[in-house]
């Protein structure tokens, strides 16, 4: 399997996104430029976290417009799978591939620090590999993280299936304590319909390796590799 | 052809909380404004462009308003000619 990890102007996470990969064995794994609209034969496609164009207007949204950006949007209507981790997930949001918007963090800081997770989904190719009852320990760094759609659009989320991930507590309770950055249930993530994208906000890409704390990221990275 | 100045504000639509204007409010109360009830921020933009006239230079920022300066989902806008 080839995974394709997009690298805009800004992307910082891009080379954790390949080590990621690398060290969970998953496949080979090379980097698509912005400014392609070529996606190489890559099986997954990967957008990173960091600040693409310097986050300028809305986080995402210049980013969004960009030639590749074309090919993924095909590429997924196709049934491909893409995983927009952080910044790709903003960038996912804006380019319609995934429903809602982000805000600021309501606190209004930029926020880093460790986090727990809740997998509200473990049928998708993303969430199966996660044991029952597991919650995912992993970083966030972001300060647009606070994760916004209408009620309609909330209620087809929870009816459906498709909120993958809730930030909780160490022992999974979802409640405002454990909300971080103000986000609409709690919500850190999220899968479109088909079930072949998938927008997170915390960082499973660097929580794959004992060395940095926690290797619950790779349960995501392992489940990507059961379903293929 | 002429040149046009076109206004366009961007702002959060009714029900999107503005945690930056929530912060705004709350610092102006603690300096003793206690009569200030709400703050909602906006962004501005001022567009330089050309068009035949002042009708299709409105209509072409509000195309470009609604395509990237405004997230529909969180956002509402409006253009008008800049004095």
């Amino acid at each position: 399997m080839m995974y394709g990890i997009v690298v805009f102007p800004g992307s910082n996470c891009d080379y954790d996104a390949y080590q990621a990969i690398k060290s969970a064995g998953l496949g080979q794994t090379k980097y698509l430029w912005h400014d392609s609209a070529d996606l190489e034969g890559c099986d997954l496609i990967i957008l990173p976290g960091g600040f693409s164009y310097g986050d300028y207007l809305r986080a995402g949204a210049i980013a969004r417009f960009s030639p590749i950006m074309k090919a993924v949007g095909e590429f997924a209507s196709k049934g491909g799978p893409v995983i927009g981790i952080c910044n790709g997930f903003q960038v996912l949001l804006e380019a319609g591939l995934l429903p809602g918007a982000m805000r600021r963090n309501s606190g209004l800081r930029f926020i880093c620090k460790e986090i727990y997770l809740k997998a509200e989904n473990r049928d998708s190719i993303f969430t199966r590999g996660i044991p029952a009852g597991k919650m995912l320990r992993m970083p966030i760094a972001h300060a647009e993280g606070n994760y916004y759609c209408d009620a309609e659009t909330l209620n087809g989320l929870n009816k459906k299936g498709r909120v993958a991930f809730r930030y909780c507590s160490a022992d999974g309770r979802v409640d405002s304590d454990s909300n971080p950055n103000g986000s609409t249930e709690n919500i850190a993530g999220i899968i479109n319909d088909c079930g072949n994208v998938l927008g997170l906000m915390p960082h499973p890409e660097r929580a794959c390796e004992a060395l940095l704390g926690s290797t619950d990221g790779a349960l995501i990275f392992e489940s990507i590799r059961k379903a293929g | 052809m002429s040149k046009f100045k076109i206004r366009v504000e961007v702002r959060f639509k009714e029900g999107v909380l503005d945690p930056q204007g929530e912060t705004i409010k709350n610092a102006l109360v603690n300096l003793g404004y206690s009569e200030v009830a709400a703050v909602s921020t906006a962004k501005l933009f001022i567009l330089e462009l050309t068009a035949d006239s002042e009708t299709r230079a409105l209509q072409k920022a509000g195309e470009m308003a609604a395509k990237l300066l405004a997230n529909p989902v969180i956002e509402k806008f409006s253009v008008e000619p800049q004095k």
